[in-house]
């Protein structure tokens, strides 16, 4: 059975700045809890703001280290999912229950790539 | 039913306009209703099985209100738009279509009492998730149903993956290597059985629980060797069953958190997953532990196997799983065959036995013995197993003495051993490999 890695991209600047409301976060417990009994996920969590992250970068032979926030990009990887599902069509239903318990006025966006095996 | 936002058929702002382009991944998946509804069922049809099975306490009449309920949906969704919350939309239909079957049925009069009253007091289902709690209990009736002991244990594999697992007949008879038609006959027969015997739609109390448990465990073990013990290219499918037994034990380990057993049986077959991929060399043949390349074992699937191991152990003495998974711990353990932790291995096959004995445990455990004491004390384990008739035909016994001998400086004994192995083994590449060893170390 292959396992899909859902990186879910969210909007920095529009996301809450207080962070997700406790409905947000309750309906999100379920929704794990329900995945996880259902066997299929293996691993997630959420990642801290780029503000505090850092891009190592490789180019022209030459090693770079910049500081985040990673403004020049609209989205930004804030968390990411790995799951084992029967295929391709399971991962996407899994995401977007994942998007469904969101707000109206959350944008995210789950990119969801099978890993290759072997 | 209002239609899923995602349902949406304007293209998003960024996706291609050209007219003839048909690769848009954004609405490819949206775009067939049929897929998303067939996903949809498949994900849900356990729970709804079970959860309809309580009603009509038949898991045959169960299965067949679960697919009218899918028919619903393929009239209904394309027209309506998916639901918001799928699940329950086909648990409502699907129960409403039991609670009608019971209600025609004038000989279930005295049911209908007891549903009648389940029903108000559940309240109105549409649009109305059912209790988690509910449904968790339902799916555990449902499991040691499939794998009651009234059924031989291929029905029960069978049952358990069909109902529990999801998996169509031609899957199960392709996993299988059987007809398709043995396997949907092995089915039937099985649903007919459970009827035939009034079969109690229930999870046992008392005693009879961990007897029931201990089959449902199998069940799931014995599901996961028919997949582990592929190695040859035809059976490239059956590594597909060791994923789908780590799916049920996994979805067991969350209905039954308190059983450590379960939890030991998990971790068993996460840690050996870990190591899959690098059973089969570039041409599927097999290779041994100690040839296996260590850096490509699955570390997720290590640490969740370690997870659950902790669990298994944390709540008394470890069961006969929770045993070999912490044997499988050591092997993943080690950064090499040579660091591995013998000794350890030695003492856990120990008292394996003496939780379940077998001679295939106590062979398992001499060579232990003979990495971590030598050859001479684990000889003699072996030699007291020679007499046993579980092991007269099995290969692996005179490979193992061969072994030992050779390294006791016995040759020509250790050569009888080996030619006798490969005249046991069953498979042409273990015969090839026993057949060299007989010629080497003169």
């Amino acid at each position: 059975m292959p396992r899909y890695l859902s990186m879910v991209r969210i909007d920095e600047k529009t996301a809450p700045a207080e962070g997700p409301s406790p409905e947000l976060m309750q309906r999100m417990g379920d929704l794990l809890e329900e995945i996880t009994k259902a066997g299929v996920m293996l691993d997630t969590a959420g990642l801290t703001p780029t503000a505090q992250g850092k891009r190592v970068r490789w180019e022209g032979g030459e090693l770079s280290v910049t500081d985040g926030p990673f403004t020049e990009t609209k989205e930004v990887v804030g968390g990411y999912a790995l799951m084992q599902c029967k295929d391709m069509a399971e991962a996407v239903e899994w995401a977007k229950r994942f998007l469904k318990v969101h707000e109206e006025h959350w944008t995210v966006t789950c990119e969801v790539r099978e890993i290759m095996e072997g | 039913m209002t239609p899923q936002p995602t349902a949406d058929p304007t293209p998003p702002p960024d996706s291609d306009p050209t007219p003839d382009s048909d690769s848009d991944p954004g609405t490819a998946i949206d775009s067939d209703p049929g897929t998303a509804i067939e996903t949809v069922f498949r994900m849900e049809s356990p729970r709804l099985i079970a959860g309809v099975a309580r009603i009509v306490r038949d898991v045959g009449i169960a299965e067949e209100l679960a697919q009218d309920a899918l028919v619903a949906a393929l009239e209904q969704w394309p027209r309506d738009g998916v639901p918001d919350n799928p699940g329950a939309w086909l648990m409502a239909t699907a129960k409403r279509r039991a609670i009608d079957l019971v209600r025609r049925r004038e000989r279930y009069a005295r049911k209908l009492a007891e549903v009648g009253r389940d029903l108000e007091a559940a309240g109105p289902y549409l649009d109305q998730p059912s209790d988690p709690d509910d449904i968790d209990d339902d799916l555990l009736r449902l499991v040691f149903t499939a794998c009651h002991p009234v059924l031989s244990a291929e029905a029960r594999i069978a049952l358990t993956l069909r109902l529990l697992g999801g998996l169509t007949t031609p899957e199960i008879a392709r996993a299988f290597l059987a007809p398709e038609a043995t396997i949907a006959q092995r089915i039937v027969r099985a649903k007919r059985t459970l009827a035939a015997k009034a079969v109690a739609f229930e999870v046992p109390d008392g005693p009879d629980r961990e007897a029931r448990l201990d089959s449902v465990l199998e069940v799931i073990y014995l599901i996961f060797n028919e997949g582990y013990a592929a190695t040859a290219g035809d059976d490239l499918l059956r590594p597909a069953l060791c994923e789908d037994a780590l799916r049920l034990a996994r979805v067991l380990a969350q209905l039954m958190p308190k059983e450590p057993e379960v939890h030991g049986l998990v971790a068993l077959l996460e840690l050996q997953a870990s190591r899959a991929a690098t059973r089969t060399g570039p041409a599927g043949e097999p290779v041994l532990l100690k040839d296996q390349d260590r850096r490509r074992w699955n570390r997720l699937l290590i640490a969740r196997g370690f997870t659950a191991l902790g669990r298994a152990t944390a709540t008394g003495a470890p069961g006969p799983y929770a045993l070999q998974a912490a044997i499988a711990a050591c092997h993943v353990q080690a950064y090499t065959y040579e660091e591995t932790d013998w000794s350890r291995i030695a003492t856990l096959y120990a008292l394996l036995a003496t939780r379940s004995p077998s001679p295939v445990v106590e062979l398992n455990r001499a060579v232990a013995v003979s990495m971590a004491d030598g050859p001479a004390p684990a000889l003699e384990i072996v030699d007291r197993l020679a007499a046993e008739p579980a092991l007269r035909d099995y290969h692996l016994l005179p490979s193992v003495r061969g072994d030992l001998l050779r390294r006791l400086g016995r040759t020509e004994e250790a050569r009888a051993q080996f030619v006798r192995a490969a005249g046991l083994a069953r498979n042409e590449r273990e015969r090839a490999l026993l057949l060299t060893r007989a010629e080497e170390g003169d």
